[in-house]
Order: C-alpha cells, then structure tokens, then sequence
C-alpha cells in the first residue's frame, strides 16, 4: 500500500515536471509574439498592397501579399544609394575601429611608458561624456571646416572609440603575457605581433566588436541629420525618416524600406552572435 | 673580480623605442582629441557666451545662459519630463529583458531561436522602429487603434505620448537587457538550485533566495546603463512626437537640439548641454556611490 | 662558445623593489645551471633579464663575448621555454615550431625541414598539423621544447618548465631534458622552485633568495656542504632538521649542548670547525637520515623522543617527533625493517660525523668544506 501511494507521487512529480517543460515552451511563444509584435507588424506591412490597409478583413494579415513594395520603394526615394553610403561608413567605421582600438589597447597592455595610466584613463572617461554634449562643438568645427555633406564627416569622428579600447584592454587583461615574450623571443616585431597573433586570438572579441561597431554605425540618426543635407551622402536611416508617410502608398512602402534597412544589421547581429561563442585561448596556457 | 672593473651600464633606450608607444596611441589621441575634448571644452566656453546665429561666440555674459536656462519654466519642464521619461524606460526596459531572460534560463528545443529573437532589438534602429510606431499608431489604419476600438491620435494626447516614446526606448533597450540579464543568469551555478531543492526550497523560494540576489550586481549594471541610454534618447522623439503635443515629450536632449539647431541659440543650448552632462554624471556617482556602500553591508 | 657571464647584475623596479641584488655568476659552455629558490627569490626575473625581457638595472652581462645589455631577445641568441608553453593556438604544431625560422625569412622547404628534424627525436611527427589545443599537457611541452630547438640558440633558457605537469610526467620529462641537453651539447639554465628537479638535472645550481645568490654549487656540495641554514635547510627532502644548541668546549674537545644532552663532536667535524668553541650560541643541522634507531639511551648520542607520527612509505619509514631544542617538528628517516609505533617512546642516535653547524646571527656555516666527491670527481669543479 505505501508503495501504491509513493507511486502516486511519483507520477504526481512526473506530470509536473512535463508540464513544467510545456509550459515553458507555450510561455515562450506567447511571449515571442508580444515582444516581437512591432517587427512582425512591419513585416506584414510591407508585403501588403496598399488597398489592404483599409479592409476591415485585413487589419493584420494581408489579403493579397505582393513584394512589390520592396522594388517601389526604390522608385520613391534614392534608397539604393542611401543602402551604399550607410554600407560605406559602416564598414569603414568599424574597419578603423577594430584596428585603432587594438592597437591602444597593444600599447596600453603590453608597452611600458610613462603615463600609460593616466592616458587610459583619459580615454575611459570620455565614455562619461554624453555625444550629445559635445555634438553642439563637434557641428559648428566640422561646418567650419566645410565638412558637411561629405562622407567623410560621417566616418572620421567615429573611428576612434573609448568604449571598443575598453573592450580590447578588458580582452587583453586574460591574454597571456608569456605568449607575447615568446614572440618577442623568436623575433617577431610589435607590430607583427598586433596584427599575426594577438588579434587572431581574440577573433571573438573583434567579432563582437565589429557587430556593435556596424550596428551602431549602421542605424547613427543624430550625426548624419546635422552634418548631411544631400541625398548623395545621406544615410538609409535619414533618407526613410525623410519619406512622407501620409497616405497609405506611401505607409506600406515607407515600411517596406524600414524593413529593408533592418536587414543587414539583423543579419550582421545573427551571424556575429554565433561567433562570439568560444574564446579562442583555450589550450594555450596549460590544459 | 675586482669591483672598480664592472662598468654600471644604464638601459637605454633608443629614441625610437620612446616614440613607440605614441606611435600605437597616435590615431586615438588625435581623434579624442579633436572631437572630444576640444568641443568638450568648447560647448564650456561656449555656455559662458551670447552666440550669433553662426555660433560665434558674441559677447561674454557669464552665467547668464545658465541662469536664464534655471529660471525658464521650458527646461524645468523638460527636466520633469526626462525624469519620467527614464523612469518608464528603466522600469519597462528591466522588465521586459528580465522576463525574456527568465524565459530562456533552462535549455528547451528552439531556445536559440528565441534567445536569438529577445536580444534583435539591440540590432534595430531607433528609426526605424520609431517609423513603424507611426504607422502603429496611425488614427486611421494604425493597428493600436483598431484592436483597442479607439478613434484619435494617441501621439496627440500629451499623457500617452510621453508613455509611447518611453516603452519604444524601453522596447530598444530590452535586447541588451536581456543580453546582460540571461548572463546574469548563467553564472549562477546548477549546484546552488540542487542544494536548495535538496533542502527543501520550492520554484519561487529558489527564485527569491538565489536568483533575486545573486543578480543584485547585474540589475545595477543594467539599470546605471538604461538611465545613460535613456537619457540620450534622441531619434525616436524627433521622428514621433517633435519634443510635442506641446512640450509633453521635450526631454533635455531634445531641447538642446531645438535650441540650437532650431532656434539657433547655440550659447544657450551649451549651457543644456553642460547641465546634461552634470546630471549624467551626478547619477553615475550616486548609483556607484549607492552599490558600494550596498556592497558593504553585503 | 657560449659563456653567460652576470657581472654584479641588479634588478630595481620602477617602484623601488630590489628583485635582484648584485648577482654575479660565472657559466661555462655546455654546462646545465638550475636557479631555484623560494617563489619572490628573483630566480625567474635573473633568467627573464639573461633572455632581455626584463631590462637590466645594473651590471653586465655577456652571453658568449658580447656584452647584452641593450640587446633585444630575438638578437642574443637564446632560445625559451615558458612555464606555460606560450604556444600560439591559432597555429599547428609545425607553424608553432617554424615561426622564428618564417620571421628571420627561411624558405618554407628549409623551415619545414627543419621542423621535421627536431619533431623526430621530440616524437611529434604525428602530431605536427594539430593545434596545440588538441594535444595532451606532454606534447604541448615537448612542441615548446621544439620551437627553442629549431632556433640553434647558444643558450637555452627554460622557466619552470615542468610545473604544469602531473607528477608522474614531469619525472619523465626530467630525462628528456636531460637527454636533450647531452644531446644539444649546448649551456642549459633552467629555472625551478623544486630542489628536486633541481638537484637532479643541474650540473650545477643556484640557490637563490630575496635576490641573492645563497650557494652556487654542485648538487653534492649542496646536500653535503650547505653554505648557510638557508640553503641546508631548502635542498633535501624531508627537510634537515635544525636545532638550537650552544657550541662548548668539554675535556673530549669540541661539543654541542642541548638543554639535556652534550653530544661531542666527532673528529673530523671537529677539525673543519673554522671557530673556536666558546659556549656561542649555534644552529645545529642534521637530516632525517643520519638519525637512527637506537635500543639503549644509554648509547652515545642518543635522545628519547616521542613518536608523533609514522609514515610507512615503502623504502623509508618516516618519524615525526618533538625535540625540546629544536623549533618545529623532527624528521627521522629509518630503515624500513625498523617497526616504529606511533605515540611511543623510543631512543634516537644522532651521527655526529654528519652534523651541520651554522653561526645563530649570520647563519653562515661554521665548518669548512670537505670533499664530497670520495669515490671519483666531477667532470665540472666547483668554483664559489
């Protein structure tokens, strides 16, 4: 008898266990579809014909799905050429960034000179200053300067940043300092060093640091309103926030660029996620 | 060995051995200092002048940007404004990564997917998710009206529109709050959850007594960042709402860019400007100052 | 030829530490010098400043007949062995190995010639394609002494080679290395904090502490002929017992007394006494196995001591006890075929042929050397 109620129990434990596992699941979706609503939205959107959007039947889901607001919204604005600048600076920002800021970070770990200390902490502590304290400054020199409606305004203020030196000084602090005298004893020079062995191994900070560096590049908004004013050199988030969104044509293929514009930096951000997994050090040092 | 005979030689090192180290800093420096530092120390001086439309600096008047700036009702305003403004972004943006991290805390198939899917808003631009918030919110085909029944424009309603710009900064901030939250996560140990069902604690006691604690450290972290993030928020209120209806959604950033880029007070919006940075800078000392005397006590 | 000459070096640190405090070391061509010392004894910071990644405060210092001193490491000549390997992960095992060849500009056929050559004897010929994650902690470690290998060096310089081994590895990487040595025919120094690995590979050692060369001897005049406590009491295993006692002079000639006991030196202790014996006082050495079982107390030289603790280990058995003169516990090392039980009286006899004597201020040796080597010399005599 008290093995039949211990048995009881047990299935008791089991079913909870189960639906424990479920629930867990069903809880996931729901919350998937609350959270990610805005992004779902967008994406029905832009696969609706215009005329859906007043169809009582249609409020969510297009009744007619088409792509043709992908290839419109060329037609409207230079949203190919927006799509090249932004990959431009994009690329070119986070290019620079990952070079500057490993090599600080190189000469901050590895270099002995005086005033190291008070350099990095120079440099960390412009991470406290707001960009939006300094851009006041920052418009009124580049203007000066008749930078504006240049790309290059867009890139050269961002190819140094505090933060990215941050990350690579913070990936130094665990690189193991033998490896360096090893290479200085075979006769590999600094430079060599940077490029042929400390950076390959800290491929998933670089890779980590390249998805926010793009990502950041990719979507800057305040910058790029204040210094461009010519559809040449404008930026894709620029160029979609300038769209007239009044009627409906125009609200669909107004989406149909944001989602557009989403693309790279979501793709980007997946693959770099997997990247950014496993640090390359193990097996190194010891084992 | 005689002692006179040993030569003390001193280490050397060659010029350019000195040079190098500068060599590696070179592009850092120059580009801090160029764009941080001098208009650092520029927007500074610049507060303490009456600026032309060009942003010349006119004539010295001191304090009087400052003064006219604490004595305006405008930018009290916006200070209120700001302040509930991040109020709502923390609290929602904490939410909302918190639950996503809670959610994905134990391995279940499709985990990546999901886990994937609560950290894409750190990839999404505040433009375009803002853009998408309009259509949203659109009066006549936007989707918020049609499920709730509702016929106006809620970005006109001085009260929602406030509340609608802070959960879309929410929303933007939830990826990286969850980001730093399932991490939070992960370091706690399988051991302490198995001693603690060995010793009798339940789901939620488990929760209260492990999790709650051992994330105190993160959820600092993540609340000293949203309140920095939140008050740099920018593009989503200029594309939404313009600073308005009226001045219900003129947080601090957004005056200064109005100031100046607007009005063309440049003189005027330093001063917001420097009066940002104190702010920023004062919270960043209390949260830090808060933490270490909390860690104390721990 | 490659001598390594220190000539009264030092090593201050930008914040006043002296590492190193006028060392000054003499070693021949072909010879396997070990430093070991206590960790913070600057043995690693002297090897680091002979391979030029630690600048040299003071002093010369000259690997063959070059002065080094403001010479980069790639320059002088040497090869290392880190403690931690110091592989580069992203590279195979034959990329590890060729990488200073690449960097001076050997062609690819010549480097990977080479690297075959040294894989052979290390037996990393099946492994050369692997990443140094992939192999187990022995193989990281001969693929290490490979990449010193290939260079040619004058002079190989290994620091704390071994300690990330298990126990059982590092006695046969101990004969590697060894072996590699003979085979070399190249100067060796090689840095421990284990005097056993020590005594078993150099030919000859430094015992180093707080930055000062403490003896610099052959492994038998260590053990034999400590210079001080410190090193009598840092080479050997179990530790040589010290105690306190005063130094006198009885009617039988020279003596030690402790609290109870008056042990008269034997005659030729006696002799190589380099004081007079005038009631100072004095630290007395003798190691677990000059202590022997006794059955009488009263026999010469014997004291009643507790037994604490015994270890049975086989080939030696162990006894812990407590000696009144003495300032920690006592070490006695008997032949196996000796029960001893433990918490028990027994009788002890010291063999007063084998006493080490040392001065209680300076801690320096009061006997005069004697010759170690009775039964054939060292290839290598000792200079100090």
């Amino acid at each position: 008898m008290k093995a039949k109620a211990l048995n009881a129990a047990e299935l008791k434990y089991i079913r909870h266990e189960k639906m424990k596992k479920w629930g867990g699941i069903i809880l996931n979706i729901a919350w998937w579809a609350f959270l990610m609503f805005p992004l779902i939205y967008a994406f029905l959107m832009s696969v609706k014909p215009p005329a859906d959007l007043y169809d009582p039947n249609a409020i969510l889901f297009p009744k007619n799905p088409t792509l043709s607001n992908f290839t419109d919204v060329f037609k409207v604005a230079p949203v190919g050429r927006y799509i090249l600048n932004t990959v431009l600076v994009a690329v070119l920002i986070t290019l620079s960034q990952i070079v500057t800021s490993f090599l600080s970070a190189f000469a901050f770990r590895f270099l002995k000179f005086k005033g190291n200390k008070f350099l990095y902490g120079l440099v960390i502590s412009t991470m406290m200053v707001p960009g939006e304290a300094v851009i006041i400054s920052q418009f009124l020199m580049v203007s000066s300067w008749g930078w504006t409606d240049t790309l290059m305004v867009l890139v050269i203020p961002h190819i140094v940043s505090a933060f990215n030196i941050f990350l690579a000084v913070q990936s130094l602090e665990n690189f193991p300092y033998e490896i360096y005298e090893s290479a200085k004893v075979d006769g590999c020079s600094d430079l060599n060093f940077v490029f042929t062995i400390m950076m390959p191994l800290l491929k998933p900070t670089i890779g980590s640091m390249a998805v926010r560096s793009f990502i950041s590049a990719w979507n800057m908004y305040m910058w790029p309103l204040l210094t461009t004013n010519n559809d040449n050199v404008r930026t894709i988030q620029i160029g979609l926030s300038m769209l007239n969104a009044e009627d409906s044509q125009s609200m669909v293929l107004m989406i149909a660029g944001v989602v557009i514009s989403m693309i790279p930096s979501l793709l980007i951000f997946v693959i770099g996620q997997k990247s950014m997994v496993k640090g390359l050090t193990s097996g190194a040092v010891k084992g | 060995m005689e002692k006179s005979d040993i030569k003390i030689i001193e280490e050397e090192k060659s010029f350019k051995q000195k040079l190098q180290p500068w060599g590696y800093l070179l592009p850092t420096i120059v580009i801090l200092t160029i764009f941080m530092f001098i208009p650092f120390f520029q927007t500074i001086i610049r507060s303490l002048f009456f600026t032309d439309n060009f942003g010349k600096m006119q004539n010295f008047i001191g304090f009087g940007n400052y003064i006219e700036l604490l004595t305006s009702s405008s930018f009290w305003n916006s200070v209120w404004v700001s302040f509930r403004f991040v109020l709502i972004v923390v609290l929602v943006g904490v939410v909302l990564g918190f639950v996503s991290a809670l959610l994905t805390q134990k391995a279940f198939p499709g985990l990546a997917f999901f886990s994937t899917s609560y950290a894409t808003p750190m990839a999404i631009a505040s433009v375009g998710m803002a853009l998408i918030f309009q259509v949203m919110l659109n009066p006549s085909v936007g989707i918020i009206n049609k499920i709730l029944g509702a016929h106006g424009n809620m970005l006109a309603d001085p009260g929602k529109a406030l509340i609608i710009v802070a959960i879309l900064t929410a929303w933007l901030n939830s990826g990286m709050n969850y980001l730093y939250f399932s991490s939070g996560l992960a370091s706690i140990s399988d051991s302490q959850y198995e001693a603690a069902s060995i010793d009798g604690a339940n789901g939620f006691q488990q929760f209260m007594y492990i999790t709650v604690p051992a994330l105190r450290p993160t959820t600092f972290f993540v609340i000293v960042t949203n309140i920095i993030n939140a008050f740099q928020s920018f593009g989503q209120i200029n594309i939404l709402t313009k600073g308005g209806p009226g001045e219900a959604t003129n947080v601090i950033v957004f005056d200064i860019y109005r100031e100046a880029f607007m009005n063309y007070r440049y003189g005027f919006a330093s001063a917001e400007s420097v009066i940002l940075f104190l702010i920023i800078l004062a919270l960043t000392i209390l949260m830090f100052y808060i933490r270490s005397k909390g860690g104390k006590v721990q | 030829m490659a001598e390594v000459v220190l000539k009264n070096i030092g090593k201050t640190y930008t914040n006043g530490y002296q590492a190193i405090k006028g060392l000054n070391l003499d070693i021949k061509d072909k010879e396997f010098v070990v430093f070991v010392g206590p960790s913070g004894s600057g043995k690693s910071t002297a090897l680091r400043m002979i391979a030029g990644l630690e600048t040299i405060s003071e002093g010369e210092m000259y690997i063959g007949d070059t002065l080094v001193n403001n010479i980069p490491p790639k320059d002088r000549d040497i090869a290392m062995v880190f403690q931690s390997y110091a592989l580069y992960p992203h590279m195979s095992v034959r990329d590890n190995i060729a990488f200073s060849l690449k960097l001076k500009g050997v062609p690819k056929a010549e480097r990977y010639k080479r690297v075959a050559e040294v894989a052979e004897p290390l037996e990393l010929t099946e492994v050369l394609d692997r990443k140094p994650s992939a192999l187990s902690g022995g193989q990281r470690q001969r693929v290490a002494l490979g990449r010193a290998m290939v260079r040619n060096p004058k002079v190989f310089l290994l620091d704390e080679p071994l300690s990330n081994l298990d126990a059982k590895l590092r006695v046969s990487m101990r004969s590697t290395i060894a072996e590699l040595h003979r085979q070399l025919e190249t100067t060796f120094i090689y840095v421990t904090h284990d005097q056993t690995e020590a005594m078993t590979m150099g030919d000859r050692i430094v015992v180093l502490d707080y930055g000062d060369v403490m003896q610099f001897d052959t492994p038998g005049n260590l053990y034999a002929n400590p210079e001080n406590k410190f090193v009598a009491e840092f080479i050997g295993s179990p530790q040589m017992n010290i105690l306190n006692g005063k130094l006198i002079q009885t009617e039988d000639g020279p003596a030690l007394e402790f609290p109870r006991e008056v042990f008269v030196l034997s005659d030729d202790i006696a002799s190589r006494l380099r004081v007079e014996a005038k009631g100072q006082l004095v630290y007395v050495g003798i190691r677990p196995e000059d202590l022997y079982y006794a059955e009488k107390k009263d026999d010469k030289n014997v004291i009643t001591a507790y037994t604490k603790n015994v270890e049975q280990v086989g080939a030696d058995t162990f006894v812990y006890f407590d000696f009144l003169s003495a300032d920690r516990e006592c070490t006695a090392r008997f032949n196996p075929a000796r029960y001893v039980d433990v918490r028990q009286d027994i009788f002890i006899r010291f063999d007063m042929s084998k006493i080490h004597i040392f001065d209680k201020e300076t801690e320096v040796s009061l006997l005069d050397p004697f010759d170690f080597y009775l039964e054939g010399t060292p290839g290598k005599s000792s200079i100090v």
